[in-house]
C-alpha cells in the first residue's frame, strides 16, 4: 500500500512536471520579460514625448508617485470599489445561481439574459448607464423616480462612487453567476435527496450542502474578479473622469493622469510596480482567507 | 459598395491580382477621429480614388482619446503604421519640435495656401513652417433660444458680458419645465471643462503661468472666475452639470433644456439641422461673453492632417492631405452632403461662397471668432506659452485634467472654490517641478 | 430544493402536485423578473438602436416609431464583416490555444498535486496583475521588430497568454470537483493518461470546459487595450469598430447602440448555445 502510493507520487511528480511545463514556461516568459522591462523602465527617465531626456532616475519616479497627496484617497477608493463589487457579486451571484438552478419555464433563455451584461464592452455599458439609465433628466431611473413622485437622483454628482460600483457590479454579477451555476452542476443530487429525507428544509440544504459545495468556486470568483477590479478604468474614464474631486479616482486612474496622459513611461512603470506590490499584498490576505478552500 | 471590398474573398482575389501584375499601387493608411466631418471624408473615398487611380486609402477611424494614444505610441516608437494622422492644434507644434512630422514646404500652387485663415495656419506652424493642413477649425461662441428671449423681452447684446448672462439666466431658469438658464461644460478633462474654464479665466484677466512658469491658479482672477462659474451653474445650470461635456450639453440644448450655452462653434451645424435638433427654428448666436478683457474669451482649435516623418509613402500622403483640405473638397462636400455639412473655419473662400453663407447663417460669427482668436496673445498679462484654451506643453494634458477634477469638486460643493484652487495650485507646482520648469 | 426538477417529483397526491405546480409558477415569475431587470439596460440599448438620434435622447418611452436609420448609418460607414471576422478568429484562436495548453496543466494540478501546486497556481494568477499600460511600449517595440503589428497572430499570442492563468484556474476548480473514484476506476481498467483525459475527464467536465471556453472567448472579444493599440486596420477586431462609433462630437447614442448590438449579437447567440452545453445534465451524480 505505502509502496504503491510512494511510487505513484514520483511518477505523478514527473507527470505533473511534463504536463505543466508548457503553461508554466509560457507564463514565466510572459511574466519575466515584461516585468523585467517594467522594473528597468521604472528606474529610468523615459518619456515618449521627451526623446532627449534619458538616463538613470534612481527612485525619482517612485518618489513622485508615492509623495502624491492623492495617493491615499485613490487607494481608499480602489479598496472600496473592489470590496463593494465583490460583496455584491458574490452574494448576488450565489443567490442567482441557486435561483437559476431551479427548473422553470424558459429557464435557458432567462439564464442567457442574466449572463449577457458580461458580453457588453465596458466602455459601451458605461455609456449606456451614464446616458440612458442614470442621466438626471432623461435617464430611465430618473423617469422611474419621478413617476412614483420621488425627486430624480443626480447620480454622478451626489453618489459618484456608488454609481461606479453599480455599473461595475452589473457587469461582473453575470460572471459570478456563470461560474457558480456551472459549479452547481456537480452538486451531488443523492446527497441533497438524502438530506431532504432526513427532514432538512431548503434553507438548511443551502447552508449545509450547497454553500460548502460552492466554496472553491466562490474563491475562484473572488480571486479572478479581484484582478480585474483592481484595474477598473474604462467605466471611470467614460462617466466621471475620476471626479468630482478625487471621489472616483482609483489607482489605475491616478497612474493614468499622473503618468500616461503625458506618456511618461518611467513613472507609469513605477506605478505599475507599485500596483503589482499592492495587488500581491491584497492577494496574500485573500489567499489566507480562501486558501483552505483550495484544498480538499 | 465599399462593403464588398472588405469581404475576405474579394480581398484575397485583389491581393492575388495585385501580386500578379505588380502594379504601382500605393496604399496609404489614414488615422482619423470619428467626428462627423471626418466620417464624410471617409465616405468620399471613391471620389479621391477615382481622381488618383494609383492610390488606395485604408482608414483607421477611432474616438479621439483612443486615437491620440494610438498615434503617439506609433510615432514616438517609429512604428510607421500610419501615413496620415489627424491631430489638433495642441499636438502639431509639440510633435513638430521633435521632428516627428514632415514639414509641408512644397505645397502645389493650386492648393492656394494663402487662402487658409491666418490664425489657423499660424496654429499649425512650427518655426514658421507649416506641419499640418487644417481640415476644420472651430472657436467658441454662445448659442441661445430666440423664442425664450423674445417671450421674456430680453434683447441680446452685440457683445454680451458674463454679468448680463447671469442676469438673463436667472430670468429664464425654470420658466419652462426642465429648462436650465445656462449649460456649460463640467466634466473634468483638459479638453472638456478646462477648455471652457480657461477662456473664462482669460477674460477675467487671469493666466495659467507667469513668465517664469510659476502657476497662478490661486490668484484673485482665478478665484473670481471660478466662483462665478460655480455660482452660475449651481443657481441656473442643469442637474448633473459636473458630468456634462460637449456631447451631453449638445443633447440637452437640442432637446430644448437650455436657454443659453457657450461652447464650440462646430455645434452650430448640428443645432441648425432639424433632424438632429428640436430647436433649429429658434436658434440664436452671439459671441462668447466677456468680463474684464475681451482677450482669450473664445478659443481656437483645429483638426488637421499631418504626415509622420516615419511614413514610407510621403508623396501619396501629400496628395491625399492636399485633396482633403482643398477648396475643391469643400465644394464637393457642399454639393453632395449639403452646405451646412462643409468643414468650416479653414479657408477664406468658404466664407466668400454665397451658397455656404446662405445655408449657414452662423458663418459670419464663426469666421469672426476664429479670426479674432490669437493663441500667441490670449491673456491680459504676458505668458510664456502659446494657446488660448490650453498651454502648449506636453505636461498640460495631465495638469489640465487634474485641475479639471478639483474644479468639478468645487462645482458639486465637495470643496470650496478657494480650497479647490489651492490644491490645484499645489498639484500643478508639483508637476512643473517634476518636469523641470521650476526648481 | 430539487423537488422541483421534474425527474424527482413523482406526484404523490393531488395537493402535493398542486403546491409543486404553484411553486413552479412562482419560480418562473421570480426567475424571469430577475433576468429581465438585469437584462434591461441591454434591452434599452437594443431599443435605442432603432430610434433616431433625437428620439434616443428624449424622455424614456416604449412608444416610438422604429427606424433603421442608425443601422443604415452604421452599415454605410465601414465593413462590419471584416471586423467581426477578425474578432471571431482572434477570440476562438486564442481560446483554442489557451485550452490546449491549460488542460494538461490543470489536470496535473488537480489529480497529481505536489507541494508546489498551490504556489504555482497563485503565481500564475499574479502574472495577471501586471498592468498592460506599463508594458505597452516594450511590447510595441518587440511587435514592430518581428512584424506582428496589425496581425491576427499577434493578437492571438497576446490573448492566449493573457487568459491562460484564468483558464488554468477555472479548469483546476472544475477538475477538482470531479469525484476521484471515477478516474481511479478508469486507471484500474488500464486506461492511459491520454485515454483518461479524453474518455473520462473531458466528457465529464464538459460543462466546466464549456463555461471556461465561453469566458475566455468573452474576455478576448471585449478586450479593448491591446486590440486597439496593436492593430491598425487589417487585424482590427470589433472593439475598434465600436471605438469608431463611441463619443464623437455630436449625437451618437443611437448609432453606438446599433453598432454595439451588432457587436454583441454573435456572442449572445454563442452564449445561448454554450449554456445548453453547460447544463446538459452530465452531472457526476448521474454517472455514478
Amino acid at each position: 500500500m505505502t509502496k504503491t502510493r510512494a511510487s505513484g507520487r514520483t511518477v505523478g511528480g514527473l507527470r505533473t512536471l511534463s504536463l505543466q511545463a508548457p503553461a508554466v514556461t509560457l507564463l514565466l516568459l510572459w511574466m519575466i520579460v515584461p516585468l523585467g522591462m517594467t522594473l528597468w523602465f521604472s528606474f529610468q527617465y523615459y518619456n515618449l514625448l521627451m526623446p532627449g531626456m534619458t538616463g538613470f532616475a534612481g527612485l525619482e519616479n517612485y518618489e513622485y508617485l508615492l509623495s502624491d497627496p492623492a495617493l491615499w484617497a485613490a487607494m481608499g477608493n480602489t479598496l472600496l470599489l473592489v470590496g463593494w463589487v465583490l460583496a455584491i457579486t458574490v452574494v448576488g451571484g450565489t443567490l442567482l445561481a441557486v435561483l437559476f438552478q431551479q427548473e422553470f419555464a424558459g429557464r435557458g433563455i432567462a439564464r442567457v439574459l442574466a449572463i449577457s451584461p458580461f458580453f457588453v464592452m465596458p466602455t459601451v455599458s458605461a455609456l449606456v448607464w451614464k446616458n440612458m439609465m442614470m442621466h438626471p433628466s432623461n435617464g430611465v431611473l430618473a423617469w422611474l423616480a419621478e413617476s412614483i413622485g420621488l425627486p430624480a437622483v443626480d447620480w454622478f454628482s451626489s453618489l459618484p462612487l456608488t454609481s461606479i460600483v453599480i455599473i461595475v457590479a452589473w457587469q461582473w454579477l453575470p460572471f459570478a453567476l456563470l461560474i457558480l451555476l456551472t459549479a452547481m452542476q456537480s452538486l451531488d443530487e443523492d446527497q441533497v435527496e438524502a438530506a431532504r429525507m432526513d427532514g432538512a428544509g431548503p434553507i438548511a440544504i443551502f447552508f449545509f450542502i450547497t454553500l460548502p459545495h460552492l466554496k472553491r468556486a466562490i474563491s475562484v470568483v473572488i480571486m479572478i474578479e479581484m484582478i480585474f477590479l483592481l484595474t477598473i478604468f474604462a467605466e471611470i474614464f467614460v462617466t466621471t473622469s475620476g471626479g468630482p474631486g478625487l471621489a472616483t479616482t482609483n489607482l489605475a486612474y491616478l497612474i493614468y493622469i499622473r503618468a500616461l496622459l503625458d506618456f511618461d513611461v518611467g513613472t507609469a512603470s513605477a506605478g505599475g510596480v507599485i500596483a503589482i506590490i499592492l495587488a500581491n499584498i491584497v492577494a496574500i490576505f485573500l489567499v489566507r482567507m480562501v486558501a483552505k478552500n483550495l484544498e480538499d | 459598395m465599399r462593403l464588398a471590398r472588405h469581404l475576405p474573398v474579394t480581398t484575397l482575389a485583389a491581393a492575388i491580382a495585385m501580386s500578379g501584375h505588380a502594379q504601382a499601387q500605393t496604399e496609404i493608411t489614414v488615422a482619423t477621429v470619428n467626428n462627423n466631418d471626418m466620417v464624410i471624408m471617409q465616405s468620399l473615398t471613391d471620389a479621391f480614388e477615382d481622381a488618383h487611380p494609383d492610390i488606395t486609402l485604408d482608414w483607421v477611424v477611432l474616438e479621439e482619446n483612443v486615437l491620440r494614444q494610438r498615434m503617439t505610441t506609433d510615432i514616438a516608437t517609429g512604428g510607421g503604421q500610419f501615413d496620415v494622422m489627424t491631430i489638433g492644434t495642441y499636438e502639431v507644434p509639440i510633435w513638430a519640435e521633435r521632428g516627428w512630422l514632415s514639414p509641408l514646404d512644397n505645397l502645389p500652387d493650386d492648393y492656394n495656401e494663402g487662402d487658409l485663415l491666418a490664425s489657423v495656419r499660424d496654429g499649425l506652424s512650427y518655426e514658421d513652417r507649416l506641419h499640418a493642413l487644417p481640415f476644420y477649425a472651430e472657436s467658441s461662441m454662445m448659442y441661445y433660444r430666440q423664442d425664450l428671449f423674445e417671450k421674456a423681452g430680453i434683447e441680446m447684446s452685440e457683445q454680451p458680458t458674463w454679468e448680463e448672462v447671469r442676469e438673463w439666466a436667472g430670468q429664464l431658469h425654470g420658466s419652462e419645465e426642465g429648462l436650465a438658464g445656462i449649460c456649460l461644460r463640467g466634466k473634468p478633462g483638459w479638453g472638456e471643462n478646462m477648455a471652457f474654464v480657461s477662456t473664462l479665466v482669460n477674460t477675467y484677466g487671469g493666466r495659467w503661468f507667469d513668465e517664469e512658469w510659476n502657476p497662478e491658479l490661486n490668484s484673485e482672477e482665478w478665484v473670481n472666475a471660478i466662483q462665478f462659474y460655480v455660482d452660475l451653474l449651481n443657481d441656473y445650470g442643469p442637474p448633473g452639470a459636473s458630468s456634462n461635456g460637449f456631447n451631453e450639453n449638445l443633447a440637452l440644448f437640442s432637446r430644448g433644456n437650455c436657454a443659453m450655452w457657450v461652447d464650440a462653434t462646430s455645434a452650430a451645424g448640428k443645432l441648425y439641422d432639424g433632424n438632429e435638433s428640436d430647436v433649429a427654428d429658434s436658434l440664436g448666436f452671439a459671441p462668447a461673453p466677456v468680463a474684464q478683457t475681451p482677450k482669450g474669451s473664445h478659443w481656437l482649435w483645429s483638426w488637421a492632417l499631418a504626415i509622420p516623418a516615419s511614413s514610407e509613402n510621403q508623396e501619396a500622403a501629400l496628395e491625399f492631405i492636399t485633396w482633403a483640405t482643398s477648396q475643391e473638397y469643400i465644394e464637393l462636400v457642399g454639393e453632395t452632403q449639403g452646405w451646412t455639412s462643409v468643414p468650416p473655419g479653414t479657408r477664406e473662400s468658404t466664407y466668400a461662397n454665397e451658397q455656404y453663407t446662405e445655408a449657414a447663417p452662423f458663418a459670419d460669427f464663426v469666421l469672426k471668432a476664429i479670426q479674432d482668436a490669437d493663441p500667441t496673445d490670449s491673456t491680459l498679462k504676458p505668458t510664456p506659452y502659446v494657446g488660448v484654451q490650453f498651454v502648449g506643453i506636453p505636461e498640460f494634458q495631465s495638469i489640465g485634467t487634474q485641475v479639471g477634477q478639483t474644479i468639478a469638486a468645487a462645482l458639486t460643493g465637495d470643496t470650496t472654490v478657494e480650497q479647490a484652487l489651492n490644491s490645484a495650485q499645489r498639484a500643478t507646482e508639483r508637476t512643473m517641478q517634476r518636469a523641470g520648469y521650476l526648481d | 430544493m430539487t423537488t422541483l426538477s421534474s425527474k424527482t417529483t413523482a406526484p404523490r397526491s393531488v395537493s402535493g402536485w398542486r403546491s409543486a405546480q404553484s411553486k413552479r409558477i412562482l419560480l418562473t415569475l421570480l426567475g424571469w423578473s430577475v433576468a429581465l431587470v438585469i437584462f434591461f439596460p441591454i434591452f434599452w440599448m437594443i431599443l435605442t438602436g432603432f430610434k433616431t438620434e433625437t428620439a434616443a435622447i428624449a424622455d424614456p418611452t416604449l412608444i416610438f416609431s422604429p427606424t433603421l436609420e442608425s443601422y443604415q448609418a452604421v452599415h454605410a460607414r465601414s465593413g462590419y464583416t471584416r471586423f467581426a471576422l477578425n474578432s471571431v478568429a482572434v477570440a476562438f484562436g486564442s481560446t483554442f490555444f489557451a485550452l490546449l495548453i491549460a488542460i494538461p496543466s490543470a489536470y496535473a494540478m488537480a489529480f497529481l498535486p505536489t507541494k508546489r501546486t498551490k504556489g504555482t497556481l497563485l503565481w500564475m494568477l499574479s502574472t495577471k496583475m501586471l498592468p498592460s499600460v506599463g508594458v505597452l511600449v516594450p511590447i510595441y517595440l518587440i511587435f514592430r521588430d518581428v512584424g506582428l503589428l496589425d496581425t491576427r497572430t499577434g493578437l492571438i499570442i497576446i490573448y492566449t497568454l493573457m487568459n491562460l492563468p484564468i483558464v488554468v484556474w477555472m479548469l483546476y476548480t472544475f477538475f477538482k470537483d470531479m469525484p476521484k473514484d471515477i478516474l481511479e476506476a478508469g486507471r484500474m481498467d488500464g486506461a492511459s493518461t491520454l485515454q483518461e483525459v479524453f474518455f473520462l475527464l473531458l466528457p465529464l467536465t464538459l460543462p466546466g470546459i464549456a463555461s471556461t471556453g465561453l469566458l475566455s472567448i468573452i474576455l478576448s472579444w471585449n478586450e479593448a487595450f491591446w486590440s486597439l493599440n496593436l492593430t491598425t486596420s487589417k487585424a482590427a477586431p470589433l472593439t475598434a469598430y465600436i471605438a469608431s462609433f463611441s463619443s464623437p462630437e455630436g449625437l451618437f447614442w443611437a448609432k453606438l447602440s446599433a453598432a454595439s448590438t451588432m457587436a454583441i449579437a454573435p456572442i449572445l447567440i454563442l452564449g445561448w448555445m454554450t449554456q445548453k452545453q453547460m447544463v446538459r445534465g452530465l452531472t457526476f451524480g448521474a454517472v455514478k
